[in-house]
């Protein structure tokens, strides 16, 4: 088994600026990421991109090319389209690229896996036709692809207003955007604008994009409380209800692109049994962390929005500050010297991440759209419903490990990547218990799946 | 459900042809073969071992497990994971996958 000083999962923000940061220390990083190219979601297909001009993704894209930059380094061993399978407490990291798997030894490890969009259940959002915007975003960057028809944007949160802003100057007619921001919020949101105000910029380039929607003349349905998406075998049209109207409104598309934030993704840290502590404001499971970021498990740090929402710009300033923990942990520098450094890092880091309570409290999802009616599929891969989740609780199901025994809930293939928060929060409301007391599912390697001819091929490679 | 952008400044990209239950289609070099279907008018690439309904790719970042295809006969690969590369056979998948 080779031995590498440090092992890099995800070359997003925190990644590259990780490694950037651990090989000016003279650490040789190895960088591993399953997507075919670097940027993570963020800065996704930035080297191809066929949308070249630069007004239509914007400035905050863009400038992801000089961490792009960094991963182009001797010292990096930068490996695309290769998959984390399995991650061990004595940081044995199994990796597949391809058909080909292997196991590697680690002396220090920085997770930066970055985030996932977070479940929106609502009755049909299973039908195709129905995906995220994130998903569209994705196709954009990578491959110029937009919706054929005038498409609808549904539920809350800056991604959804960035898409609907880069769409609209790419010129894609968009039939409505239906935001289901609740209308208290912008109240509650209030009382802590002036701490956002340090991060002036974040906040003047949101009200820029909301600028922008409303010059172009968008829908832009606010209020929204109630939504579907219909259809036979396919998405034929939306419907939703405002505030307490009774009435439904109803619009035919091919196409709907749901958002509602995004939120840690825990797989790994799960799976490596890390302490993980519910965030009340974030609504989300968070590793928990010390002050370089490192995990309860010796060797292993998160940095980035796998440890907590914070954006793609405090990604890379904790991607830096991982770094240089590393750095420290195997010996390279000593904690004095890096001390200056470091100050600046966070005096950076908590300016930059001033501006997200905030955006925490405005764009919460509200309580009906993390714990939908009965009759909504919450496990998507094994299709079990609300109610179902529901009528094991009242059998005395506590939490999530034992629903997913009895119904397979969270069984199937995405490993309860797309249910795991709704059914701890369904089992937390039902139980009357605390979402941190019901806990999240167990998790175990492989963290992707392999098959037995794939895994055979990591022993071959050992026995070279 | 998906259209190409016509972008003047972008360059020239090679076209990729793969087939997807045996019919002919065209994508672009750098496509994943999610993103090649759905500019393909691909709706759905598979069903459900529960209920039998049609699924298409949901999340394109390699969560959610929708996009499940068939690719030259090894089932259960991720469509928006993967990129097209010429003649490859990309085929539905109904129901659970076989066992190889």
């Amino acid at each position: 088994m080779t031995t590498h000083d440090l092992v890099i999962l995800g070359s997003g923000p925190a990644g590259m600026a990780a490694a950037a940061t651990a090989v000016a220390h003279g650490i040789t990083a190895l960088v591993v990421d399953e997507q075919p190219a670097p940027g993570g979601q963020i800065y996704r297909s930035i080297e191809s991109t066929p949308l070249k001009e630069r007004r239509i993704l914007g400035d905050d894209y863009w400038h992801g090319k000089e961490l792009v930059d960094g991963l182009d380094d001797p010292r990096i061993d930068y490996r695309p389209g290769t998959t984390l399978w399995q991650l061990t407490r004595r940081l044995e990291v199994g990796l597949l690229q391809g058909e080909q798997a292997s196991m590697v030894q680690a002396r220090h490890v920085i997770l930066a896996h970055g985030a996932l969009e977070r479940p929106f259940p609502i009755p049909g959002w299973t039908l195709p036709g129905v995906m995220t915007a994130g998903s569209g975003q994705i196709l954009l960057k990578s491959a110029g692809l937009a919706p054929s028809a005038p498409v609808v944007l549904a539920g809350c949160g800056p991604l959804l207003l960035l898409l609907a802003v880069q769409y609209l100057r790419a010129g894609i007619p968009i039939a409505a955007l239906l935001d289901t921001t609740p209308a208290g919020q912008y109240r509650d949101a209030l009382p802590l604008l002036p701490g956002a105000l340090r991060n002036a910029r974040t906040l003047l380039k949101g009200l820029g994009l909301l600028a922008e929607l409303r010059r172009a003349g968008v829908r832009h349905v606010r209020h929204v409380t109630a939504l579907e998406a219909e259809g036979e075998d396919r998405l034929e049209r939306v419907r939703w209800q405002c505030g307490n109207d009774p009435e439904w409104h109803c619009l035919t598309t091919p196409l709907l692109l749901l958002h509602q934030g995004v939120v840690p993704n825990t797989q790994v840290t799960r799976a490596l049994d890390c302490a993980h502590d519910w965030d009340e404001r974030q609504l989300a499971w968070q590793p928990r962390r010390d002050a370089w970021l490192a995990t309860d498990v010796e060797g292993i740090a998160v940095a980035g929005d796998a440890g907590g929402i914070v954006g793609a710009k405090a990604s890379a300033m904790q991607g830096r500050l991982a770094g240089l923990g590393a750095a420290i942990a195997l010996g390279r520098v000593s904690e004095d010297k890096t001390r200056e450094e470091v100050k600046r890092l966070r005096r950076d880091l908590a300016r930059e991440t001033a501006i997200r309570p905030f955006l925490d409290v405005l764009y919460r999802p509200a309580a009906h759209w993390r714990l939908p009616g009965d009759d909504t599929l919450v496990c998507r891969c094994e299709e079990v419903t609300a109610g179902e989740v529901r009528r094991m609780a009242k059998q005395g199901c506590r939490g999530p490990n034992q629903t997913k025994s009895f119904t397979r809930c969270g069984m199937g293939p995405c490993q309860g990547r797309m249910c795991g928060l709704t059914v701890s929060e369904l089992l937390a409301d039902a139980n009357g218990q605390s979402v941190a007391e019901t806990g999240y599912y167990r998790l175990r390697p492989p963290f992707k799946p392999i098959t037995l001819g794939q895994l055979a091929t990591a022993a071959e490679d050992a026995s070279e | 459900m998906f259209k190409r952008l016509s972008l003047p400044d972008a360059p020239a990209q090679k076209t990729v042809i793969v087939y997807f239950d045996g019919r002919q289609v065209t994508a672009q070099d750098g496509d994943t073969i999610a993103a090649a279907l759905l500019s393909a008018g691909v709706e759905a690439c598979r069903t459900t071992p529960v209920s039998g309904s049609p699924r298409g790719p949901y999340c394109m970042m390699g969560v959610c497990f929708e996009c499940l295809v068939e690719v030259d006969d090894i089932p259960n690969v991720q469509g928006c994971q993967v990129l097209v590369k010429d003649g490859m056979q990309i085929r539905s998948q109904h129901g659970a996958r076989r066992l190889g």
